[in-house]
């Protein structure tokens, strides 16, 4: 009868119909035997029961109640690392502050550090502090992710786990590749994951699992409009491979930033999608893409719809270069093109962003007792739970205080150093180059710029300028102050980067006045994953990269300016010269046209003060 | 509107009604299904049927988006008569992509019910054969498909939920001020189908079988909560076909949005609930009556029977409400109810605002 009584105080509105549903049962009881205390249930149905339990037992541990450290915000995260490194949504973290407190379903409460912010995809990394083997998600791959996929939304709605014992829903995959606005700039949800488990406040952050429990995505918002900001039946979920994209972007303690192709899109009455602007200093335009072009694929996906297009975009970081495939009348080109920053520097300040977004009202769950106010509120992310009933400590333990450091552009810069020194190492690894601060000479012999036989060159790198002797041809960059020119022409400034390398190798660091890890790109836009680190020297950025699995140092790219093409050099066989390893194949690639290929015999390095 | 609880054993007296309806709870059960499988088949064979409508709104609370079904080869489209369909003329695009215009071909205030028809000739689409429907019981497992939110764009498919019939019972609804053109039978569903735009979507089985039309956003008259419903197929099935054969008036009789205000006498104004009607000549019988309304005060008990309404015999609860639809202001009420072995005359008073409490 329990069960009975329940689904008839449940639903108001399900009224005459009780008794014939309780005579439904018996006319089924009583075609059983009489003596048959249980219904005989499906062996199958008893294993999927019996998978959902381990599966949801399995998943339950990675699954974090994060709290505000001054009992302010709140919501959901989970865990990726055993090292403690945890997803959770930005609008969570931004309200809950640097340091937060984290609840395991162990019941143990665990302080954890902010460590990367991603405003626009709505993401953060946060670390949770004090073990080094905590349970952890592994991740699936949400491009197989299918309407109709059973899935789990784990987390804290309504911050009700007092335990830490995550709530689990269940339900289905309503749609995938979704697009969902952004409140101004930030907060966009592209390629999301729609799901019909519910998802309400205090959900924010926590991880959806697949079926057989591997993390497809993160949670992050719902439809709410009508019906008080409570699940309505669409939640949101930012996908997992877009977290992967930007993974190493966030574990470097920046702001991190989504990417613009310099170009805006329409569809046309037919469907194609329609170049309708572009910026003339965008790479893009510069690879040849005009007005009025029709974009076929991005990033290797099919362009149906604007949509589409802003879903692809929407899940790369600024930087990364991607395949684009355009067609004008009856002729079909392909070209790679590096996405420019959505958001200028001075937008990415993260001491900015924990402010309410305009127009985006901060508010409770609507009581019940007031149900028939509409205030058609459209498409609400669900709001980290304000006014937590846990006691507050603002004190956080002095010997974390260290992983924290506040800077402009980063959301802790702390981690951008530990990022920072694990790169290195592959630089280190070649050998010690620190006492050669004086003349290097380079001589070998290449082929290119104009030049088809290949002819031998000496190249000279000193403090008063680079010199190139290549055949009867001579290029020289002074370092005296004058203006960087791109020598020799048609490279991107190969001399200037030439004595980057030199600065690189040599001075590591302090040849730099800027020096940063940046995250990850698969080199050129279809290579492996490489770690990629940045310097400028005045006014000159260089992007150096080295290969995520080894760590090996395979090339780095130089650019006079940002909205010139990078001078890139790309390394092949290394080889042992007085006890240091030194690249002696040379790739010079720019524009997307490889200019020049030098093989290096003879390298000279000096000390410094012994002249040249 | 019900006294309070009742333990069902208490009621369970072997009276022909209860034989009756016995009989056919089992012919209408289906197992709950606990296995929890991927749907995926059916939802792409439903999704090519299901398409995304654009018309008037787009006003505070007014969306000017909605959801409807392929009912025919030739793109006659099922949706519901919203303000959506204002203009006459909407845009119609296809789970493809493929976007058409579309005009309102015939609609049926009374069943919430529109059809459309796509302004392109030698097609050749995928359909719901609303002759072709089944229904299903409490307890089953269903899909909602719709454009909920307006989520899909272009050739993005709609959005598809699952949950179980909670019960197939009477609309008993109202939405904003009005109480619903519609108060036949519904499928009240666990899982919130009925949101903005998902008007005009469908309500299918695990097996993408046809079982509704997803409804309006209602709210309950007494609960004044959020309704999740589908009008079963077999309600609208007639008035699609006839709508489509041309043998419906077309003409607007008067403004959808004030239609609602209409007269429209149903047995539940007199304070009158009917038993489910789950099959086609579901007996009349009464299954409970308000406290204080004018069918108590007459006298009327559970249980009975209705056999007349002013000496038209009354062979099943549609009938019966057809009957009572007819009835205008003024009008009398007779009712000749069977209760027990006895014959009860009873006569009612017909109220302006005769309105639920």
């Amino acid at each position: 009868m329990n069960a009975y009584s329940k689904l008839t105080s449940a639903n108001a509105f399900v009224r005459p119909l009780r008794r014939d549903i309780g005579l439904m049962l018996i006319s089924v009881v009583v075609g059983l035997s009489a003596s048959a205390r249980a219904v005989a249930v499906d062996p199958a149905v008893v294993a999927a029961e019996q998978r959902r339990v381990e599966v949801v037992s399995k998943a339950s541990e990675a699954v974090v109640a994060i709290f505000g450290s001054t009992a302010q915000g709140g919501g959901s995260g989970v865990l990726i690392s055993k090292d403690g490194y945890a997803l959770s949504n930005f609008h969570v973290t931004s309200s809950a502050g640097d340091f937060m407190k984290c609840g395991l379903n162990d019941g143990v409460l665990y302080d954890a550090v902010i460590v990367g912010i991603d405003p626009t995809g709505d993401v953060a990394l946060l670390k949770l502090l004090g073990r080094d083997d905590f349970p952890h998600a592994t991740f699936g791959d949400s491009d197989n992710v299918e309407i109709g996929d059973w899935v789990y939304a784990m987390g804290n709605p309504f911050l009700l786990a007092t335990d830490f014992q995550p709530t689990v829903t269940y339900g289905i995959v309503s749609g995938v590749h979704r697009y969902q606005y952004p409140a101004g700039t930030f907060l966009e949800y592209t390629d999301c994951i729609q799901v019909d488990a519910s998802i309400n406040p205090g959900n924010s952050g926590g991880p959806l699992f697949n079926a057989v429990g591997e993390l497809v995505g993160i949670n992050g918002r719902g439809s709410f409009e009508k019906r008080g900001r409570v699940n309505s039946g669409a939640g949101y979920a930012i996908s997992i491979n877009q977290i992967k994209n930007f993974s190493d972007h966030l574990r470097s303690g920046r702001v991190v930033d989504h990417a613009t192709l310099g170009a805006t899109v329409s569809s046309r009455s037919d469907g194609a999608v329609i170049v309708d602007n572009i910026l003339e200093e965008a790479e893009v335009f510069r690879r040849g893409l005009r007005e009025g072009d029709e974009l076929v694929s991005f990033a290797g996906r099919t362009i149906r719809s604007v949509n589409q297009f802003k879903n692809i975009l929407g899940i790369y970081p600024k930087g990364w270069k991607l395949p684009l495939v355009y067609r004008r009348g009856d002729e079909r080109r392909e070209i790679f093109v590096r996405l420019r920053a959505l958001h200028r520097e001075s937008e990415m300040n993260p001491r900015m962003m924990g402010a309410p977004i305009p127009g985006e009202p901060r508010e409770r769950p609507r009581r019940r007792d007031n149900p028939d106010r509409d205030d058609g509120d459209q498409e609400e992310q669900p709001q980290p739970v304000p006014d937590s009933p846990r006691e507050s400590s603002e004190d956080t333990p002095e010997k974390y205080q260290h992983m924290l450091e506040v800077r402009s552009g980063y959301a802790n810069a702390y981690f951008n150093k530990v990022e920072l020194d694990r790169t290195m190492s592959g630089l280190s690894r070649l050998g010690d180059f620190r006492q050669f601060t004086g003349t290097w000479r380079l001589r070998g012999s290449g082929t290119g710029l104009g030049v088809a036989a290949s002819e031998g060159f000496e190249l000279t790198v000193s403090e008063s300028g680079i010199g190139l002797e290549w055949g009867a041809r001579l290029f020289v960059q002074p370092l005296d102050g004058s203006e960087l020119l791109d020598e020799p022409p048609g490279t991107g400034g190969l001399l200037l980067a030439i004595s980057h390398l030199q600065k690189m190798l040599v001075l590591g660091k302090t040849g730099f006045t800027e020096y940063f890890y940046l995250g990850s790109e698969p080199l050129d836009g279809h290579g492996a994953r490489v770690d990629v680190i940045v310097t400028e020297l005045e006014g000159v950025n260089s992007f150096w990269y080295f290969q995520k699995d080894s760590g090996a140092f395979v090339g780095f790219d130089t650019t006079l300016g940002e909205n010139a093409d990078r001078c890139e050099v790309r390394f092949g066989e290394f080889r042992t010269i007085d006890g240091r390893m030194f690249p002696v194949n040379w790739m010079i690639r720019h524009a997307d046209d490889t200019v020049a290929v030098f093989a290096i015999q003879e390298l000279e390095m000096l000390a410094a003060g012994t002249g040249s | 509107m019900r006294s309070g609880h009742h333990d069902f054993v208490d009621e369970f007296r072997p009276t022909s009604r209860a034989c009756w309806i016995v009989a056919i709870s089992i012919l209408f059960w289906l197992p709950v299904r606990g296995e929890a499988q991927s749907s995926s088949d059916a939802i792409n064979d439903v999704l090519p049927r299901v398409v995304k409508i654009y018309g008037a709104g787009g006003l505070r609370n007014l969306e000017a988006y909605g959801t409807g079904f392929l009912v025919s080869p030739e793109g006659h489209i099922a949706t519901v008569w919203s303000h959506v369909l204002d203009n006459f003329a909407v845009t119609v695009v296809l789970n493809d992509g493929r976007r058409f215009e579309a005009s309102v071909l015939g609609f049926e205030p009374q069943l919430d019910l529109a059809v459309l028809k796509l302004d392109e000739e030698n097609l050749e689409l995928p359909y719901f054969d609303v002759n072709n429907s089944i229904t299903a019981g409490p307890g089953s497992f269903v899909l909602g498909f719709s454009n909920m939110f307006n989520v899909a764009a272009g050739d993005e498919p709609v959005s598809v939920i699952h949950g179980v019939i909670a019960a197939k019972t009477e609309l008993i609804t109202r939405r904003g001020t009005y109480e619903s053109p519609y108060d036949g039978e519904v499928y009240i569903v666990d899982a919130a189908t009925n949101n903005s735009g998902a008007a005009g979507g469908v309500l299918t089985t695990r097996d993408g079988q046809l079982l509704g039309m997803i409804g309006k956003e209602l709210r309950n008259a007494g609960s004044n909560t959020w309704v999740n419903y589908a009008v079963p197929i077999q309600e609208l099935g007639h008035a699609i076909e006839q709508i489509i054969s041309g043998q419906f008036d077309n003409e607007p009789t008067e403004d959808p949005a004030t239609s609602e205000d209409s007269l429209q006498v149903s047995p539940l104004n007199f304070g009158l609930v009917l038993i489910p009607d789950v099959i086609n000549r579901t007996p009349a019988y009464i299954e409970a009556v308000l406290p204080k309304s004018p069918a108590a005060r007459a006298g009327i008990q559970p249980d009975d029977l209705v056999l007349f309404v002013n000496d038209e015999l009354v062979d099943s609860c549609r009938s019966f409400r057809q009957e009572l639809s007819r009835l205008e202001l003024g009008d009398e009420l007779r009712l000749v109810l069977r209760r027990g072995e006895q014959l009860i005359t009873v006569e009612l008073p017909i109220e302006q605002q005769a309105n639920v409490p």
